[in-house]
């Protein structure tokens, strides 16, 4: 019973900040009921029993993306109400769409054949995390690593997007410091007397 | 209604992806807010994807969600910085002004 509760709130909660995402005026607070709808979608998976998962989208998503999410809102200096103007004339197609999808998939999940056969359970005695170890570096050995690689190149991609060298900064060059040597930094003069030093 | 089973969960997904649709539609020239659309539509595949690990006790779907999550990470992490490269170029994210590839 209290499952049962329990699902009905988080989904309540995570679709009612998801549309909240998308109708927010202000897109710091889209980034923060993105946060609500992740952090809700973390708790369904721990009533599916699915504990490492749930960590994984808490850790990755709201202590990543999200971040990613506010930080790039609040770094652009942009006119946010200028970008709602006449946005408003795709909403009847957009809905229409939507419904039409949303109708589609409800009514295949009527006809499905449910519940569907089940599997013989892979762990019975580990928990969820070490059953997830198990198949992850066994099995699943080689999309683990590309999924490694995936995150290797996008993060070189976005340094190498976002890196820029700006002219006219003045930096301290530690090896021309070094290099420099008595013979090109000090020049001995013979100044005669009354003359100055002014056609050195 | 008062048994919670796998077609729960599944139209709760539809929902979302539908939410994420329509956030698209909504919200056609604010690049930011159609990314978060697009990661609405991701976390709503990986309920699917969670929700069929459990209820088939098989837990390849909760590997595959872990992937996702991967992609979906390096998805944003590559769209935000193209959105700061276009914002210093241009002083602009609004999606009818990204057309210099029109010609």
């Amino acid at each position: 019973m209290i499952g049962v509760l329990a699902f009905y709130a988080f989904a309540v909660v995570l679709i009612v900040s998801s549309l909240l995402v998308i109708t927010a005026r202000n897109p710091v607070h889209s980034v923060l009921f993105l946060i609500l709808a992740f952090f809700n979608a973390a708790g369904l998976f721990v009533l599916l029993g699915a504990e490492f998962v749930a960590m994984i989208l808490v850790i990755v998503y709201v202590g990543a993306v999200a971040v990613l999410f506010l930080f790039v809102v609040m770094m652009l200096d942009i006119d946010f109400s200028k970008l709602r103007n006449g946005a408003k004339q795709f909403a009847p197609l957009g809905g229409f769409v939507g419904l039409a999808l949303l109708a589609e998939l409800i009514m295949l999940y009527q006809v499905w054949p449910n519940p569907p056969p089940l599997l013989e359970p892979d762990v019975l005695d580990v928990d969820n995390t070490k059953a997830l170890g198990n198949v992850l570096y066994t099995q699943y050995v080689f999309p683990f690593q590309v999924s490694g690689l995936i995150l290797l190149v996008a993060m070189i991609g976005a340094i190498v997007l976002t890196l820029r060298t700006r002219g006219g900064v003045l930096r301290q060059r530690v090896g021309a410091q070094v290099e420099r040597s008595e013979a090109d930094s000090v020049e001995i003069q013979n100044v005669s007397v009354g003359t100055g030093v002014s056609n050195v | 209604m008062f048994e919670i089973g796998l077609v729960h969960y599944l139209i709760l997904a539809a929902v979302l992806f539908t939410i994420g649709i329509f956030g698209i539609f909504l919200n056609r020239k604010n690049v930011i807010i159609i990314l978060m659309s697009i990661e609405l539509m991701l976390l709503a595949v990986n309920i699917n994807f969670v929700a069929f690990s459990s209820f088939l006790n098989d837990l390849s779907g909760q590997v595959f969600t872990m992937f996702i999550l991967t992609v979906a990470a390096a998805e944003a992490a590559i769209g935000l910085a193209i959105l700061v490269s276009f914002f210093r170029n241009k002083g602009s994210i609004a999606v009818e002004d990204i057309s210099a590839l029109k010609g």
